[in-house]
């Protein structure tokens, strides 16, 4: 035992978001062609969820393909050079492969050099999680410039022959760069996970069901929708305000509300609960895009800002929640 | 504890504000899906609410069997009692 002492390493307090990038594929799905395989009706189908439209990506279009797309658009906006990211998260529950990860192609396919990969697995919680592990990353000295993505190919896993999910999800990625900054521009995280309500959202079949079974069904998620609409709206709104609460704000402080694009309903209910005043901008995405799960919220922030319903300096009430069930939610200034 | 003709007041004001049905047309024969048109995720809003205001639980599971008004005023009323 030489009892040396270990160097320590500290990074920069703050942190922030510095830019975002959206992608969405090109094919746009109507809802009379999710129709076309359940019983039910394009006005069914916006009664209960508000969506009219939803992107698939093509066959060949993979994860890693939508995500560097978002975060070369994510850095240009930033104006960050891929050699200057010396950290790389994506959140994602349709990445197909096992391993390796999303995140380590991304890096390489963004020219990134050769920075820390990993991808987390918390369903529409990933960006906020994400984001998270970014802010600390920075604050510990382990990274200066993070690219924090949500992903998904949700078509892969739904089963376009099951009514209470075929028409919820869609497909596409969001990336936001961050880094140090002079004042707090991620606030603090309330977060945490509900694992006695795992069978709430769940891909049906495990893998190794098809190793057993080359005849089983090919997975897709399942989803209680009763179950997982009272939890978002009741706990999830509790989970919102106690992240204002502890970024030191009220709902009179806030721009904008973007909460994952998990159903219209839910976001309606939850503004109710939570008492926005008229002047908070609420996304509403979901209605061109569907349920995205972990791109959601960066989609969502992209086209608020495309559209100038925020902007630069605004602030902005992000929360997640979906399956495990997990859930986050933090303040952030506006890129 | 509330009777059968307060719960039923009281459900038709919850309903009345969630979904916009005149409080008059909640009566305890009126089923909500078929009657007053209350979906799936409107009746997890009325659950809470009365849940909320009659100081009683009505877990998902119970909640499909809840196809009238008068399911509904009855199962509350058992519950508080």
């Amino acid at each position: 035992m030489s009892g040396a002492a270990l160097a320590p390493r500290r990074g920069a307090e703050y942190s922030r978001i510095l830019g975002i990038g959206a992608y969405r594929p090109s094919r746009v799905v109507t809802n009379d062609e999710i129709c076309e395989h359940i019983d039910s009706s394009d006005e069914w189908i916006r009664e209960r969820s508000g969506i009219i439209t939803r992107h698939f990506a093509a066959a060949d279009e993979s994860v890693v393909d939508m995500a560097a797309a978002a975060s070369e658009k994510a850095l240009a906006s930033a104006g960050i050079s891929a050699d200057q990211v010396d950290a790389v998260i994506v959140g994602t529950v349709t990445h197909l492969w096992q391993t390796p990860s999303a995140a380590a192609e991304l890096a390489f396919r963004l020219g990134a050099g050769t920075p820390a990969a990993f991808d987390i697995s918390a369903a529409c919680a990933g960006f906020s999680y994400g984001l998270t592990i970014a802010q600390d990353l920075i604050r510990g000295g382990s990274a200066t410039c993070v690219v924090v993505v949500g992903v998904e190919k949700l078509s892969d896993l739904t089963d376009p022959t099951d009514r209470s999910t075929a028409f919820i999800f869609g497909d596409g990625a969001g990336a936001a760069v961050v880094g140090a900054s002079d004042s707090p521009g991620i606030g603090p995280v309330v977060w945490g996970s509900d694992g006695s309500q795992t069978e709430a959202i769940i891909q049906d079949t495990p893998w190794d069901v098809l190793r057993d079974d080359p005849t089983h069904k090919f997975p897709s998620l399942r989803m209680s929708g009763q179950q997982v609409f009272r939890w978002a709206v009741y706990e999830m709104a509790k989970v919102a305000q106690e992240a204002l609460d502890v970024a030191g704000i009220t709902v009179d402080d806030l721009d904008a509300f973007i909460p994952h694009q998990a159903n219209m309903r839910i976001t309606d209910a939850m503004m109710k609960k939570l008492a926005l005043p008229e002047s908070v901008v609420v996304a509403r995405d979901i209605a061109e895009t569907g349920n995205t799960s972990a791109a959601s919220i960066p989609l969502a922030m992209g086209r608020m800002l495309e559209e100038g319903q925020i902007k630069s300096g605004d602030v902005a009430l992000l929360i997640g929640f979906g399956a495990g069930l997990v859930y986050s939610a933090q303040v952030v200034v506006v890129p | 504890m509330a009777d059968q003709q307060e719960i039923l007041s009281g459900l038709a004001e919850i309903v009345n504000e969630v979904a916009g049905v005149p409080v008059d047309s909640v009566q305890l024969d009126k089923a909500f899906t078929d009657d007053l048109d209350i979906d799936s995720l409107s009746m997890v809003e009325v659950v809470v609410a009365a849940e909320e205001k009659f100081g009683v639980k009505i877990p998902d599971d119970d909640v499909k069997d809840l196809r009238t008004v008068g399911d509904a005023v009855t199962y509350i009323a058992q519950a508080g009692a």
